[in-house]
């Protein structure tokens, strides 16, 4: 059998991050990715690459739900059934993963969303949480996390203004955002007349508007690496696309390039893995076994160290599929693995403009915007409104094409189809824009993630299963944050706005995209019993497995997720070779 | 993903300028002459469908034109070829479900829960057009495409509403098959057979594959000056 010093599993950013760690620490690390290799010099070239219909439309860089898809229901006496084509959420497959199509945003966390349970019971007290919710913190530090947030930034090249560094006001961003140790590697993206307008109302209502972090290139930049980026031309095909220019920061352009260099690193793509394979004491993996999908071949490996860092959903699945610690009962309230399934709570709003004012919607970058924090995380008093939880807002206008604008016209009582339709569409379309509540998702106690009793997968292993639906305290966030859009809105000069907000008793609709920023389910914590890994997102029942990725987190937070996985990768890479590699084991003693 | 034929799955109009590109009298002639020429005799030409039969053809380019009519905006659906798109689509892995979950059962489900049924594009197409046709003859003694637009309509807004049944697909399912690819017909790259003359571009103001918008990231809300530009070369 093969042996490999550490296998990770997953090529996206959070399995690249660990791979580049462990390599400079003289491991040897195979990776294993399920979908093919993918290079943006070939098939993300330029014009094949601005192709919406082969993108974003027939999806091709996300996963292909015919070899392996979850169930999905909204209540526990619901029968769960199948996600059979892809719309809520688009989960990425090959080299890059979801890291090769997203956007761009790149937030670090606000201080508070990593002990959120901790701040809400020192400012209203512990009946302040609702029966069912399982709010935690995170039990790790924004000060711990800080130089990892700094590290991950100068390997993205992220375009951005900071509010402070080391104390000190240094420019116009973020007023909420927690102090830096350096400044973003370049300067931030420029606004778009759209986001400039967002801009302007946003501080006539005496809100504090900054420009969205953003791992979209404002200027050329080598990274700590070497690997190389382009600036964004603004061309508008991040989300769903290989950016052509190298703008986007992917572990394809950031992390891969180096890494492939490196003689101990051997990546094998199309390899799906089946289990991560125990001892019999169950308590220490002893290597993987996947499937060659193109030969249908097993092939098991052995490791001293396993990483899972596929997708938030996917390190879940493997965990009960491998049978790596209890998996969660939602009725007696017990085990860990599929506890604490958390997504996040985000509507978008429409703004018309008048006709003499193009917003040009097909202009744009994935990550670049502009955003207010005023209703974000604890920056308000939630006293009176008697919800926990947030939403930035923001004017992100990150490239439409019309063929998504299309689908997305009409509706609410407003014509879907014919000539009526084909006005409002064309005058949508070009003097429209959104603006979005990107809000966090709270946990709760029968909200969770195991397996299915009826349906598999390609490989004949039953499937994961997910119970969700929205829940009062973030439908009741949602509309409070929305309804604080409109008067932005007028100072706009809206002629027209459409608010979007989620409604009382509404379930969870797997039919229409909300968002791809699942988290939860293997949660980091404190306390092994409500938690799946320790803070260094080491697995508490076997400790030579560590889970990399948004399913650390107790509950979702309003920003984009990546960043936080990014720094998260980089913490617990530094721990596994400052202290896990000289003394294997556990790292918390309890 | 390996396509079943991969000259169906080529896009139109990549290959055939590029077959344009190749040839002598173009490059001694030159300009915008012979591009415009050969378009427009591109334009011109009739489509048989391939996967779709003629009465299935026929009933698809009808109905497709009443989601996407022409009118004062713009070419309807028609004009743009949507009808052709569709034919070409379903013969590639789309049309085949490729990256669909197809393993059953098959339970039905509330509908937030998402499609439950077992048939591909390809078979919503044949039994949803087949079923549309037969109900059309029962309720109006013609087919759909023989029917006037007031007609016509009322059977899609039957369909979208819900409350017709074609066989064993629900009349909103296949409505909303039908408005999805008509609408990926009218503004996807003419590359595929649809958006002719870029006119579904034309229509909403997209640039096509421009994708280089460095100098108009913010001009106070002044409309991008530049009409579009398909893969292949083609201007409007």
């Amino acid at each position: 059998m093969k042996h490999a010093d550490a296998i990770v599993i997953g090529a996206g950013w959070a399995g690249s991050i660990l791979a580049k760690e462990l390599t400079e620490a003289g491991l040897s690390v195979i990776m294993l990715e399920r979908g093919p290799e993918r290079s943006t010099a070939i098939e993300g070239a330029y014009p094949d690459s601005v192709d919406e219909l082969r993108g974003a439309i027939r999806k091709r860089l996300f996963q292909n739900l015919s070899q392996s898809t979850l169930t999905i229901r909204n209540t526990i006496d619901q029968t769960a059934l199948p996600y059979r084509q892809l719309a809520a959420f688009l989960p990425g497959e090959g080299v890059g993963g979801a890291g090769l199509h997203w956007s761009g945003c790149h937030f670090r966390v606000s201080p508070d969303d990593l002990r959120l349970r901790s701040a809400v019971i020192e400012k209203y007290g512990e009946k302040f949480i609702p029966e069912g919710m399982n709010l935690q913190d995170y039990g790790v530090s924004y000060a711990e996390l800080e130089p990892f947030f700094d590290k991950a930034e100068k390997v993205f090249g992220t375009s951005g203004v900071a509010y402070t560094i080391n104390g000190k006001v240094t420019g116009n961003g973020n007023v909420f955002a927690a102090d830096r140790s350096s400044d973003f590697p370049l300067p931030p993206m420029q606004d778009t007349f759209s986001a400039q307008t967002f801009r302007n109302a946003c501080s006539e209502a005496g809100y504090h508007p900054y420009a969205m972090p953003a791992a979209n290139a404002s200027r050329p930049y080598t990274n700590t690496y070497g690997c190389q980026m382009g600036p964004c031309n603004f061309c508008g095909y991040c989300s769903g696309y290989d950016c052509y220019l190298y703008s986007k920061a992917s572990p394809n352009v950031n992390i891969l390039p180096a890494l492939r260099q490196d003689p101990n690193f051997t990546l094998i793509a199309n390899a799906h893995v089946l289990r991560v394979d125990l001892d019999s004491t169950k308590t220490k993996a002893t290597g993987v076994t996947y499937l060659e999908t193109l030969t249908k071949k097993e092939v098991s490996l052995s490791a001293d160290l396993v990483i899972l860092s596929a997708f938030q959903f996917h390190n879940v699945h493997l965990m009960l599929l491998s049978k790596i610690g209890t998996p969660y009962d939602p009725v007696s309230n017990t085990g860990t693995i599929g506890r604490n399934f958390v997504y996040q709570t985000i509507s978008s709003s429409r703004v018309w403009l008048p006709p003499s004012k193009y917003t040009n919607q097909f202009i744009g970058a994935g990550g670049a915007g502009v955003a207010i924090d005023d209703f974000n995380c604890t920056n308000f008093d939630h006293g009176p409104l008697g919800f926990i939880g947030g939403s930035p807002v923001w004017v992100n206008q990150a490239g439409m094409k019309p063929i998504a604008a299309a689908g997305g016209a009409g509706g609410g009582g407003a014509p879907r189809w014919g000539s009526a339709y084909k006005t409002d569409l064309v005058e949508t379309y070009k003097h429209s824009l959104g603006i979005d509540a990107h809000g966090s998702n709270m946990a709760y106690r029968d909200v969770y993630l195991d397996l299915d009793p009826t349906w598999k997968d390609a490989y004949g292993q039953p499937l994961l299963r997910m119970t969700f639906t929205w829940k009062d305290n973030d439908i009741r966030m949602n509309q409070y944050v929305v309804s604080k859009i409109a008067p932005i809105a007028k100072a706009m000069g809206a002629t027209k706005t459409h608010l979007v907000h989620l409604n009382q008793g509404q379930p969870f609709d797997t039919r229409h995209y909300q968002t791809t920023h699942l988290g939860g389910g293997a949660v980091m914590g404190e306390d092994p019993k409500t938690s799946a890994l320790n803070r260094y997102l080491q697995s508490w029942d076997v400790s030579n497995v560590f889970v990399i990725g948004s399913n650390a987190f107790p509950q979702g937070m309003g920003y984009n997720p990546t960043g936080a996985v990014a720094a998260l990768a980089y913490w617990a890479a530094h721990h596994i070779r400052t202290t896990y590699l000289k003394s294997p084991g556990p790292l918390v003693k309890l | 993903m390996p396509s079943p034929d991969p000259d169906l799955h080529n896009p139109l109009r990549r290959s055939f300028v590029k077959g344009l590109l190749g040839t002598t009298s173009f490059w001694m002639l030159g300009g915008h002459a012979l591009w415009s020429q050969a378009l427009a005799a591109e334009a011109a030409r009739t489509y048989s469908p391939t996967f779709l039969t003629a009465d299935e053809y026929r009933f698809l380019d009808a109905a497709c034109e009443r989601i996407l009519p022409d009118d004062h905006n713009g070419p309807g659906a028609h004009k743009l070829g949507v009808a052709e798109f569709i034919d070409r689509q379903l013969q590639t892995p789309y049309g085949h479900g490729d990256n669909w979950y197809m393993s059953g059962p098959f339970v039905e489900g509330p509908a937030n829960l998402g499609y439950q049924l077992p048939f591909v594009p390809r078979d919503l197409y044949r039994k949803g057009i087949t079923a549309a046709d037969a109900y059309s003859k029962q309720q109006h003694g013609k087919l759909f495409a023989d029917l006037p637009t007031d007609a016509q309509d009322a059977i899609l807004t039957a369909l979208e509403g819900g409350s017709v049944k074609l066989g064993e697909i629900p009349g909103r399912v296949f409505f909303e098959q039908l408005r999805t690819n008509t609408l990926e017909g009218a503004f996807a790259d003419p590359i595929y057979g649809g958006n002719r003359g870029m006119g579904g571009w034309l229509m909403v103001g997209f640039p096509g594959a421009r994708a280089d918008f460095m100098d108009w990231v913010n001009q106070d809300g002044a409309a991008y000056p530049i009409g579009p530009v398909s893969i292949s070369g083609e201007t409007a």
